[in-house]
């Protein structure tokens, strides 16, 4: 049942994505990219890590898709095609991306994984947020500060280039 | 770890979404949809990331940290990019990336 589902979700990701990235209208594209990312949500629930499909579907599907369509409409009519590319720069293109993905995927192949068979921790929201602002071991106190005040200065960078120039 | 499952078959599914969002990169011209393309490679390595932490070391959970930090860096990327965006259309009207070698000066 699972490795249906896991098939199923797979065909959804490869498939949208490709869509993403030759549609012709804008907008469309993005509403794909919203479908890839709500199965990798859903590779994240089937790997049981609840709280980061959660963060997926709200950061990206919920805060970056939507601000992607704002910016889609402050900058183009609905409607419009996109211009095409030239054939041969496409060609081209899907020429190298062809080759490096084989050679990836040969790699991978070839080599020999070794599972763990050890029990996973807990991973639960309260685990989570006590290993996040912990101290000791395995806490992420640091990067996360840092985190926060970079979205502050990201924040603001935001609203001081879009500002409009007073004349 | 999903049963039924190999490492190798989420890494080949990751990899083959890399490599779209290159294509996506390379052969698109407006910056938008270079960005979308962008967000299509960092997603493909957040899973790589979760894989890996699930299926090779699920005693600890470094790599479902790290996701978790460049899911936030790639929101404020985003933001970013696209007040980038909007000022360019603003002074150009157009947000091809061939039309905007003015930024340099």
């Amino acid at each position: 049942m699972e490795t249906i589902i896991f098939y199923i979700i797979s065909a959804i990701l490869i498939v949208f994505s490709v869509l993403t990235v030759t549609t012709n209208k804008i907008l469309r594209a993005a509403v794909y990219l919203l479908f890839t990312l709500v199965a990798t949500a859903a590779f994240y629930f089937m790997m049981e890590y609840e709280f980061l499909a959660a963060v997926q579907l709200t950061v990206y599907a919920g805060g970056i898709v939507v601000l992607i369509i704002f910016s889609i409409l402050l900058t183009h009519q609905i409607n419009m095609n996109l211009e095409k590319s030239d054939k041969l720069k496409k060609i081209s293109s899907a020429l190298i991306v062809l080759l490096g993905a084989i050679i990836v995927i040969f790699t991978i192949s070839k080599y020999t994984f070794i599972p763990s068979s050890e029990v996973g921790t807990d991973t639960s929201v309260n685990a989570i947020g006590r290993q996040l602002l912990s101290y000791g071991e395995a806490g992420y106190i640091l990067p996360f500060e840092v985190i926060s005040i970079l979205l502050l200065a990201a924040m603001i960078a935001a609203i001081i280039i879009a500002k409009k120039e007073k004349e | 770890m999903i049963e039924g499952i190999d490492i190798q078959h989420i890494i080949i599914v990751s990899t083959l979404m890399f490599f779209i969002g290159v294509y996506g990169f390379m052969s698109r011209k407006n910056l938008i949809t270079m960005l979308m393309a962008v967000e299509l490679m960092l997603n493909s390595i957040n899973i790589n990331f979760v894989a890996f932490n699930r299926y090779l070391h699920p005693e600890n959970m470094q790599g479902h940290f790290y996701s978790l930090f460049i899911i936030a860096i790639a929101a404020a990327e985003a933001a970013v990019a696209i007040s980038i965006i909007i000022n360019l259309y603003r002074n150009l009207h157009s947000i091809d990336v061939e039309d905007v070698n003015k930024m340099k000066h």
